[in-house]
C-alpha cells in the first residue's frame, strides 16, 4: 500500500502486575486501594499491539501511528516516560479512570470520539489495534465496541500475526481453541485487530527517541480532555480477593520412586 | 420478566461442542428459576439440525436456526449479524453464549447493535433481588466481583468448565428458520485454514484431565553444573504422551524460547499461563520447577487439585497454593513417573534418541 496505514493503538495503563491489588468500595463502585500510589505500566497485550503497529508503520511508507489512551493524567505521564523510548508514535489522551471496574461501553464511546477527532485520520486506511483483553477489566469487548462505532466490520481478536500480502490484503492469525490459530485473509483496511502476544520482543529503550516523542506527548497530555464515566445501570455488589490459602502437605525425604508412585496413583485415579 | 436466549455457533457437522453444552446447561438452570416459559434456543452455522435437536431436547420453548453457508466460517461480519438477528427474533432480554473464541469475537459488537450491554468471562449467574447477579474476574483473575445490570438486552459469555455439559437426549425439533441478513459483499474476510504450533507435538489439550506446568527451572544448571535441556524436553514430551496432559508454561520460560535461547523447543506463547497468558481450567494440575508468587500463580487458579515438584520447600508457587509439594529433583521424579505410567499403560517408555 503506497499511501501507508493509519494505525491507532488503543492502550490503557494498568497497575504493575507485581503490585498487590486490594479492592475497596468507592462512590461509583469498587476501586483499587491506593491506586494512584501504585506504579503503572502500559497494558501488556496492548503494548504488543503498539510494537506490531510500529513495525507495520515502518514497512509501509506514509503510515502514521497513534497511541490512544484513557487514564489518570499523572499515570499516563509516568508510563509514557518509558513507552516513548520504545517506538515512534503520536499520543491522543483523555484524563480519566483506568479502573478495571469501569464499563467498557462508556470507555469505548469516549475512545471512538477521540479517534474520530484525530487530525488527518483517514478512516478508510484505519487499522484499529489494541490488546485483545486488558489486564484490568479483561472483557475483550472494548475494541469491538470502538470498531462498531467507527463502522468497521472486519474484526479479529487474539491476533498473533499480521502479514501484508502482495495484493494489499492481510493474512491474520487469531488464537482459537486447542492451541491453534485460525488463518484468515482480509481484503485490507479498515479493520480491528485485538492483539495477543504477537511475535516481536519488547524494543530496547532508546532515550533519544524518547526525548523526540515527549515533545509531542507532553502537549497531548496537557490537552487531554476529562473523561468521567457514570454508573449507567452497572452495579457492583462485591469485589474481593478470594482466599487462596491451601493447607499444603510438604513431602520431604521421599525417594523419586516413592513420589512417582504417589503421583501416578493420583493422576490415574 | 426475563426472556432468556441461549445462542451458540454449531460445529461444522452441525452439533454443539462441549463449551456450548456447558453453557446450555447453565442457561437452562437459570431459565427454570427466572423464565420457565421464556427460554429460547438459537444456533447458527452452515449446518444446524443436530444442534437444533439438542436445544429442543433441553426444553427450549422455541428453537431458532440461522443456517447459512456464510456461517460455515468464524468471521466477525457474518457471526455478528447472526447473533443480532437471533436476539431480535427472540426479543431476548438476556442472551447467554459459551465463552468460545467465536462468541467472544462478536459479543460486544452485537450488543452495541442491539443497544444492550455485554459481559464476558462470567463464571456464575443466579437470580437476585430485582434481577440477575453475575460473577466474573477482574485484573487477570486476581479480583472476583459480583454485579448486576439494568440494561437489556444483556449479552453474556460463560467461561468454559464451570458447568456440567448438557447431555440429555435430543428431541425432534421444529426450528424456526432465521433469516440472517448477511450481505455477501460485506464479507471481505475469508478463513483459509488453521495452523498448529510448529512444535509438531500436540501439547495443548483443553479437555485434558491434567495440566502440567513447566517452569524455568527445567533449563537451569543441574547438580552437575550443566543444564540438561534435551533431557528435560524428552521427559516432558514423554510425560505428556503417557498422561495425555495439557502443557502450560511460565512466562519466563516462554520468553527465553522467544529470545532464541536453547530452551524447550516446543514452547510457544500459546502455552503461557498466568498474568499475561491463559488461565486454563482442568480438574488436576502438576507443576514442576515453577517458582514465584502472585501474579504468576494465577496461571493455575482454576485448577481444582494441585501438586508441585520443587527443590525449594518454601517455593511461593506451591506453599499455600498447592495441595501437595514434593521437595525433590523433578528430573528424577519425572523419569520414574514416566516409567510407572508406561508400565500401567502396558507400554515401553521411549528410549533416549
Amino acid at each position: 500500500m503506497s499511501e501507508g496505514y493509519h494505525i491507532v493503538v488503543c492502550a490503557g495503563v494498568v497497575p504493575d502486575p507485581w503490585q498487590t491489588l486490594d479492592p475497596v468500595p468507592g462512590p461509583q463502585g469498587p476501586t483499587i486501594k491506593n491506586e494512584m500510589m501504585l506504579p503503572h505500566v502500559l497494558d501488556p497485550w496492548a503494548a504488543h499491539a503498539l510494537y506490531e503497529g510500529a513495525r507495520l508503520a515502518e514497512q509501509a511508507p506514509g503510515s502514521r501511528l497513534w497511541l490512544a489512551s484513557i487514564g489518570p493524567r499523572a499515570k499516563l505521564q509516568q508510563v509514557m516516560m518509558t513507552v516513548a523510548q520504545k517506538v515512534r508514535f503520536e499520543l491522543a489522551a483523555m484524563d480519566g479512570p483506568a479502573s478495571g471496574f469501569t464499563d467498557a461501553d462508556q470507555t469505548a464511546a469516549a475512545l471512538a470520539e477521540m479517534i474520530r477527532g484525530l487530525q488527518g485520520l483517514d478512516l478508510s486506511r484505519l487499522l484499529l489495534f489494541g490488546g485483545w483483553e486488558s489486564a484490568s477489566r479483561g472483557a475483550g469487548i472494548t475494541l469491538q465496541l470502538v470498531g462498531e462505532r467507527l463502522g468497521i466490520r472486519d474484526q479479529f481478536q487474539g491476533v498473533d500475526a499480521l502479514e501484508v500480502l502482495p495484493d494489499g490484503s492481510f493474512q491474520i492469525l487469531e488464537r482459537v481453541e486447542g492451541g491453534k490459530h485460525q488463518a484468515s485473509v482480509c481484503a485490507g483496511p479498515p479493520a480491528v485487530l485485538g492483539w495477543a502476544t504477537g511475535n516481536l520482543p519488547e524494543p530496547k529503550n532508546n532515550p533519544q527517541l524518547g526525548m523526540q516523542n515527549m515533545r509531542t506527548i507532553l502537549p497531548a497530555l496537557q490537552r487531554a480532555k476529562r473523561f468521567a464515566p457514570q454508573p449507567d445501570g452497572l452495579r457492583h455488589l462485591e469485589a474481593k480477593v478470594p482466599s487462596q490459602l491451601r493447607e499444603t502437605r510438604v513431602v520431604k525425604n521421599s525417594s523419586p520412586e516413592e513420589i512417582a508412585k504417589e503421583l501416578a496413583d493420583w493422576i490415574l485415579a | 420478566m426475563e426472556t432468556i436466549l441461549f445462542f451458540a455457533f454449531a460445529k461444522p457437522d452441525g452439533s454443539l461442542g462441549k463449551s456450548a453444552r456447558e453453557a446450555l446447561a447453565a442457561a437452562k438452570e437459570l431459565a427454570e428459576k427466572v423464565a420457565p416459559n421464556a427460554f429460547i434456543g438459537a444456533v447458527a452455522g452452515g449446518k444446524t439440525d443436530p444442534a437444533a435437536s439438542l436445544l429442543a431436547g433441553a426444553g427450549c420453548a422455541r428453537v431458532l436456526a440461522a443456517e447459512n453457508p456464510a456461517l460455515d466460517q468464524a468471521r466477525y461480519a457474518a457471526d455478528a449479524a447472526a447473533l443480532e438477528a437471533a436476539a431480535r427474533a427472540a426479543e431476548a432480554t438476556l442472551v447467554l453464549l459459551p465463552g468460545t473464541s467465536r462468541a467472544q469475537r462478536v459479543l460486544g459488537g452485537a450488543a452495541h447493535r442491539l443497544g444492550g450491554r455485554a459481559d464476558t468471562h462470567v463464571t456464575e449467574l443466579r437470580p437476585a433481588e430485582g434481577g440477575i447477579e453475575a460473577t466474573r474476574w477482574h485484573y487477570r483473575q486476581r479480583i472476583e466481583a459480583r454485579f448486576t445490570r439494568e440494561q437489556r438486552p444483556w449479552l453474556v459469555t460463560l467461561d468454559p468448565s464451570g458447568f456440567a455439559p448438557w447431555e440429555a437426549a435430543a428431541a425432534e425439533p421444529a426450528p424456526e428458520k432465521l433469516a440472517t441478513p448477511i450481505d455477501e459483499n460485506a464479507l471481505r474476510t475469508r478463513v483459509v485454514g488453521f495452523k498448529a504450533p510448529e512444535s509438531g507435538a500436540e501439547t495443548i489439550r483443553p479437555d485434558a484431565n491434567l495440566l502440567f506446568v513447566a517452569g524455568a527451572g527445567w533449563t537451569k544448571k543441574q547438580a552437575d553444573g550443566k543444564p540438561h535441556v534435551e533431557e528435560a524436553e524428552r521427559l516432558i514430551l514423554e510425560f505428556l504422551r503417557l498422561s495425555r496432559a495439557s502443557l502450560g508454561s511460565s512466562k519466563s520460560l516462554v520468553d527465553l524460547a522467544g529470545e532464541g535461547e536453547a530452551v524447550l523447543s516446543f514452547l510457544t506463547h500459546l502455552h503461557q499461563v498466568g498474568q499475561t497468558g491463559a488461565t486454563p481450567r482442568h480438574p488436576k494440575g502438576l507443576a514442576a520447577c515453577c517458582h514465584g508468587e502472585e501474579p504468576h500463580t494465577v496461571g493455575w487458579r482454576f485448577i481444582n487439585e494441585r501438586r508441585a515438584i520443587n527443590l525449594d520447600p518454601n517455593c511461593g508457587w506451591a506453599r499455600g497454593k498447592a495441595d501437595v509439594l514434593y521437595v525433590a529433583d523433578a528430573f528424577a521424579v519425572m523419569a520414574e513417573l514416566n516409567k510407572i505410567l508406561a508400565e500401567r499403560a502396558g507400554q515401553s517408555p521411549r528410549q533416549e534418541s
